[in-house]
């Protein structure tokens, strides 16, 4: 997994509450039995059209949010089904921090072991980058280390996340490495259960 | 005497390998169930790595989410079948029992754990789907983990979990006549929303918990995720007990059964045991219900109209609403039970086992499906479907004009054929009313089972109080 640090990058905002992983990724998508290749599809029934044209009252086929790779949304982000192509297909869009006033347990997980940072802020914040974003282009910066989010223009907000995550991220682990130094833990356990 | 513990403590203690700080905790994993969606990657995972599943015994596999409910063997869609041949492929290389798409035990995942026994009070059940919350019911710590946690556990058979906060939820009363557990968890998450439960493990408790039967405990417990919780339990009792016993993979002596039916009976939440929340509803007050909207929280009794999103409190609640009513096809105010709908379906994990068909069954007797409404059902397994068949379900349904069909989840995912068509209504019995998931624009209304039999004869929601009773007069 890449270690992410530190981020700088364009917002694309998405004002929508319980944004759910069904319309993250649709499920006729579920069947690759690879991990690449599922940005093509990301939000694919709010993009295109049955004919697959893009629709053009969805606003991240705006040419204004390309190359967005920061995606601000409403609360409750990525409730639902537990598949993992949804941080898959994010990641492969470009998203790299996706930020909103609360997210779904599984979604939130699957982001950290992904690589992808998801930040939790306020309901006033998160609204504040939508509106600024939806009406410019937007920049932001994001410091893991330091827990905070900047505009450079006097925009600041911080932000919490367990130290495991957190540790996790900056380094990019492989997790299954770090447990498997336990294994004698594991073995011991297995011995007296 | 010790302090008293809620059942979420006493099975999380008992699983914890490691502890350290500013860590979670590497818990246990007793069980892992794997099907063949989400797993192909973590398989990949392991073998790039050169990594082995650690205890291949306490892992079972079967095929549900891509399966033909219809001509089961003949898989047209080349990339499912892929799929599904991956997943054999996995198992025989990593040496996991696989429920396959011809074995008389395959079914969908969460309907046969419990339906083996391999469900047990007690035990950490995780697999990659989000309603691994229906071995819950069991009293068991079951939940569902993404992709890379299912490599983690393949590999190291544990998990690495911060302790779960816990949140009673509290049912005082009886539940009415003709009113479902179906209808319980819609209106728990009708009132609370599709978000109170983040964060916690539930714990189910009340009269009202107390009195449902096992199959009918599955149904809550399922939708615990729909409520934003990973998990959601119920204490083990004798109809735990009852309900497991001579089950395939329990203890098959008298006296075993008996110890170990006690040592489960004991995990049952102390008296006085504290909760970090808890909320409660009353069984009394809820009627049938019918979901309007594009999420599980947008429910009503089916007496209601839908709602006005003028009357919304907050600007961004009136947007939503008018989202879900734009999507929905549905203007504000309209009785729910005036809508014609053109689909039924029923079936999926959260109410396709051998106790719901039989009610269902029970409603469309002697009736015939409305000419408008093209209704199938979909067994939960191989087995509940052999059962129904048995006792002369299958009959009772295709004479009314419903679709017999194999197991899978089918039309709760649409990943099949089983589509609904884009601006057309489905009453169903699944679990999820997301845009989109039962076809790209289809529009789906989750209800009990016997509220979608009674609407696929009448062609339009109905109380299935009052058309029981009518029937019954008529
Ligand atoms: S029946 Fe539906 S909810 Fe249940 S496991 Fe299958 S797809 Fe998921």
């Amino acid at each position: 997994m890449e270690p992410i640090r530190k981020h700088e990058g364009l917002v694309y905002p998405l004002n929508r509450a319980n944004i759910d992983t069904d319309q993250i990724i649709p499920k006729q998508f579920l069947k690759r039995i690879e991990r690449q290749g599922f940005g093509k599809f990301l939000f694919y029934n709010w993009r295109f059209n049955e004919d697959g044209t893009e629709k053009s009252d969805f606003t991240l086929n705006d040419k204004k949010y390309n190359g967005a790779s920061i995606l601000v949304a409403g609360e409750n982000f990525g409730c639902g089904s537990s598949r993992e192509h949804a941080p898959w297909a994010l990641q492969d869009y470009g998203f790299k921090v996706i930020i909103a006033p609360s997210f779904a347990d599984i979604f939130y997980n699957n982001c950290t072991k992904n690589g992808i940072l998801p930040i939790r802020l306020s309901e006033q914040k998160t609204e504040k980058l939508i509106q600024t974003a939806e009406s410019s282009k937007y920049r932001i910066s994001v410091d893991l280390q330091k827990q905070q989010v900047t505009d450079g223009q006097g925009f600041l907000a911080e932000f919490d996340l367990p130290a495991y995550q957190k540790q996790m991220l900056l380094n990019g682990w492989d997790e299954i490495a770090v447990t498997l130094t336990l294994e004698q833990a594991i073995a011991d356990y297995e011995a007296s259960h | 005497m010790s302090k008293p513990k809620t059942i979420i403590e006493k099975i999380w203690e008992r699983h914890v390998v490691h502890q350290e700080q500013d860590k979670p905790d590497l818990l246990y994993i007793d069980l892992h169930l794997v099907h063949e969606v989400t797993s192909p990657q973590a398989f990949e995972g392991l073998r790039m790595k050169n990594r082995s599943v650690r205890r291949p015994e306490l892992t079972y596999a079967t095929m549900d989410h891509n399966v033909p409910t219809k001509h089961r063997n003949i898989v047209k869609d080349a990339i499912s079948k892929k799929q599904m041949e991956t997943l054999k492929e996995n198992c025989s290389q990593f040496g996991i029992s696989l429920a396959d798409i011809d074995h008389p035990d395959q079914g969908i995942v969460h309907v046969i754990g419990p339906e083996l026994g391999l469900t047990q009070p007690g035990k950490t059940i995780v697999c990659g789907d989000s309603h691994t919350s229906t071995h819950g019911a069991f009293g068991a710590l079951a939940f569902g983990i993404g992709t890379s946690e299912v490599e983690h556990v393949l590999a190291t058979q544990t998990l690495w979990q911060a302790p779960p906060k816990s949140l009673n939820v509290q049912v005082n009363g009886k539940l009415g006549k003709g009113v479902t557990s179906k209808d319980l968890i819609l209106a728990i998450i009708a009132k609370y929303g599709v978000r109170f439960g983040t964060g916690y493990v539930i714990e189910y408790t009340g009269e009202a918990i107390r009195d449902l039967t096992m199959e009918e405990r599955m149904t809550v417990c399922n939708m615990s995720i729909e409520a934003g919780a990973r998990a959601g339990l119920i204490s083990p009792d004798d109809i735990t007990v009852e309900y497991l016993q001579g089950r395939r993979h329990v203890p098959q002596e008298p006296e075993e059964y008996e110890a170990i039916s006690r040592e489960w009976k004991a995990l049952a939440t102390d008296p006085g045991a504290v909760y970090d929340a808890t909320v409660t509803i009353d069984a009394e007050e809820i009627e049938p219900q019918v979901s309007w909207g594009t999420n599980p929280g947008m429910c009503i009794p089916v007496s209601a109209n839908v709602p006005d999103p003028s009357r919304a409190e907050t600007a961004s609640k009136k947007e939503e609403i008018e989202r879900a009513l734009e999507y929905m096809g549905l203007q504000p105010g309209q009785p729910i039970d005036e809508v014609p709908i053109e689909h039924v379906f029923i079936g999926s994990c959260t109410n396709s086992r051998l106790s719901d068909l039989r009610r269902a069954a029970e409603v469309v007797r002697s009736k015939k499906v409305h000419r408008n409404v093209q209704a199938i059902v979909v067994p939960g397994s191989f087995s509940v479907k052999t059962a129904a068949e048995a006792e002369g379900l299958d009959v009772i349904f295709t004479q009314a004009g419903f679709e017999w069909r194999d197991a899978g989840c089918s039309m709760c995912l649409a990943m099949n054929d089983d589509i609904v068509p884009p601006g057309e209504r489905c009453a169903s019995t699944s679990n999820r009313n997301f845009e989109g998931r039962q076809g790209n624009g289809a529009r789906t209304h989750l209800v009990s089972p016997e509220m979608a039999a009674a609407a696929a004869i009448e062609g339009h929601f109905v109380d299935v109080r009052k058309f029981t009773e009518a029937t019954l007069q008529s």
